[in-house]
């Protein structure tokens, strides 16, 4: 079971503003898909390595060569609110 | 230009007519703008005009598909042209650079018809996540066309497109392709490059196409696997991808795991299915029972995975460097409603799922436990392959559903991927193809069915020649998709 307090927590990690309504809503949802995978639990994992990554791969080493990436300009481009060459930010502190 | 009506041949033989001269490149890319500017199924989030198709196409090039138009899913970057992972956050985003599968097309000399209606950031099943409504399923306007690469799914069902590139991370490609009765492919992961492909689960996300036949999707395949300085983590396919050529399925052997599929199939579905099992015998093929133990808790796995990666990946969508901004308070504040502004409920929902699976206390419960079943799923498969050369299945358990039927309960929603779930957590290539016409639950016009088939990794050229002689047997005729 996931409370609202649970929820509220959870939105914070991910930096999202819900509505009452939908703070709600998740609380019912991801209660009962957790309730699904709960059953993992029933699985006998002991002594069984994680996979992260399913394919073998090795690692690739190149020189670290300087070489041209995105111009400036570009990379701005698409910003809300590009300022001075830079990305603008609101003030990390609230005002007043 | 030929009398041969190129909205309805496949894409080989498209690649074919223009390689023979009957009919121009040029001539090609005007009948197939004319047809997507008619779209009517919402298939398309981005159409091309005719500057914007060849931009960047070689147009001396003149290998195989040299000519042929493809639709691109919106979650391929593509620079200069709009990219929104159907998504609110990223409204307007105009990408800076190219995804390398969208490179290689081009370099092949592939126009590109349009960028394809998807669920936001490929989480779905129906495509009704869309934050731009959903792409319609052309055998039946008020049936789902499956998901997430539903809009790819449904122009080349409808004939608004010679074939589509989509992605596929728990089962995006091959659900879709069964529901709108086409053959849709997700190779090996790391065959195809994944750069620029917007990151949603990244030890599951593969590139791969939904085509009229087998045949075309060998040929797209062919160009698009390979290895890419650019994603670490591709590999491409030894020895490359050649035209299939098998009439039949002599000494080959498939399982059913018999287990996983149980009874949660529709009726019509599984007498579709058991007449395909009967063709592979018809054609020389051996079936048998094999045991997938683990492969049940395939969707208890990937709704722990899938969303604690995707959690992760998404964090970039932050109202800073591109997209949209909500807000100009303190800077928590322009990220939190930023985000909750520009995601749609079930992005939000798999944000919240993968952040509580990975936060304090909860990560060994849920993710390390999660990664652990998946080897058994992984281990489950190398046991059956050391048995039997190919692992069938219904690709679906119904035919597509109705709009709106399955929306109220996401549990519901994430159970249709099932059947296609177990193959992405190993890895392994898998595809659909149509193989026959089902009667929905609840009534209505008859629907195409999709039949699975999955093979050890790396394998797609066997596969490939499997699919054909089967697909060849059964003789599914896809023109009821097709809008007038």
């Amino acid at each position: 079971m996931i409370e609202r307090e649970q929820v509220l927590h959870v939105a914070k990690l991910s930096r999202l503003k819900l509505s009452d309504e939908e703070v709600g809503r998740l609380e019912g949802e991801l209660s009962s898909i957790l309730d699904h995978v709960d059953r993992l639990a029933e699985i006998d994992i002991e002594g069984v390595e994680p996979t992260s990554h399913v394919v073998p791969l090795e690692n690739v080493l190149r020189d670290d060569v300087p070489r041209p990436s995105l111009d400036r300009e570009v990379a701005l481009d698409q910003a809300p609110d590009p300022y001075n060459g830079a990305f603008r930010v609101p003030s990390p502190q609230a005002e007043g | 230009m030929s009398d041969t009506n190129l909205l309805t041949v496949t894409a080989a033989e498209t690649a074919r007519l223009i390689r023979d001269g009957e009919v121009s490149a040029a001539e090609c890319l005007d009948v197939w703008l004319e047809r997507t500017a008619a779209d009517d199924l919402n298939g398309y989030l981005w159409k091309a005009d005719r500057e914007a198709a060849v931009k960047g196409v070689d147009g001396s090039a003149g290998g195989p598909v040299a000519g042929v138009p493809v639709a691109i899913k919106d979650i391929f970057v593509t620079e200069g042209v709009p990219t929104t992972a159907a998504s609110k956050i990223l409204e307007g985003y105009r990408p800076p650079y190219s995804a390398t599968a969208v490179t290689k097309l081009a370099e092949a000399g592939m126009p590109m018809l349009g960028k394809t209606n998807m669920d936001e950031f490929a989480m779905g099943s129906s495509n009704e996540n869309s934050a731009y409504g959903p792409a319609l399923n052309p055998w039946d306007r008020a049936r789902v066309p499956g998901g997430s690469s539903g809009g790819s799914a449904a122009v080349v069902a409808g004939g608004l497109a010679p074939w589509a590139l989509g992605t596929d991370t728990g089962g995006s490609i091959r659900q879709p392709a069964a529901l709108c009765g086409i053959v849709g492919l997700k190779p090996t992961y790391g065959s195809i490059s994944r750069y620029g492909m917007i990151a949603f689960a990244s030890s599951l996300d593969q590139c791969g196409p939904l085509t009229q036949d087998v045949t075309d999707a060998a040929l797209l395949l062919a160009q698009l696997e390979g290895k890419d300085e650019m994603d670490s983590t591709s590999t491409g396919i030894d020895g490359g991808i050649e035209p299939p050529s098998a009439e039949n399925l002599e000494g080959l052997t498939f399982g059913i795991p018999s287990d996983l599929i149980g009874d949660g199939v529709d009726p019509g579905v599984k007498a579709v299915f058991d007449r395909t099992v009967s063709r592979i015998e018809q054609l020389g093929g051996k079936v048998v029972e094999i045991d997938l133990p683990h492969a049940g808790h395939g969707i208890s796995a990937y709704y722990v995975l899938a969303p604690a990666e995707a959690s992760t990946n998404l964090s970039r969508y932050d109202g800073v460097r591109y997209g949209i901004r909500d807000s100009d308070a303190d800077l928590t504040s322009m990220y939190e409603v930023t985000r909750g502004d520009g995601f749609g409920p079930e992005v939000k929902r798999r944000i919240m799922l993968g952040t509580y699976a990975l936060s304090s206390g909860y990560y060994d419960a849920y993710y390390g436990r999660a990664q652990r079943v998946r080897t058994m799923i992984v281990r489950d498969f190398d046991a059956a392959f050391s048995k039997v050369d190919f692992v069938i299945t219904p690709t679906s358990p119904s035919v597509a559903f109705g709009l709106g039927e399955k929306t109220t309960d996401p549990l519901t929603m994430y159970l249709n991927d099932l059947f296609t779930v177990p193959m992405s957590l190993a890895g392994i290539p898998a595809i659909s193809i149509p193989a026959g016409m089902a009667a929905p639950e609840g009534g209505g016009p008859d629907m195409p069915v999709g039949f699975q088939i999955a093979a050890p990794a790396f394998g797609e050229q066997k596969l490939l020649e499997a699919s054909l002689a089967l697909e060849t047997a059964i003789g599914f005729d896809r023109s009821g998709g097709r809008v007038a």
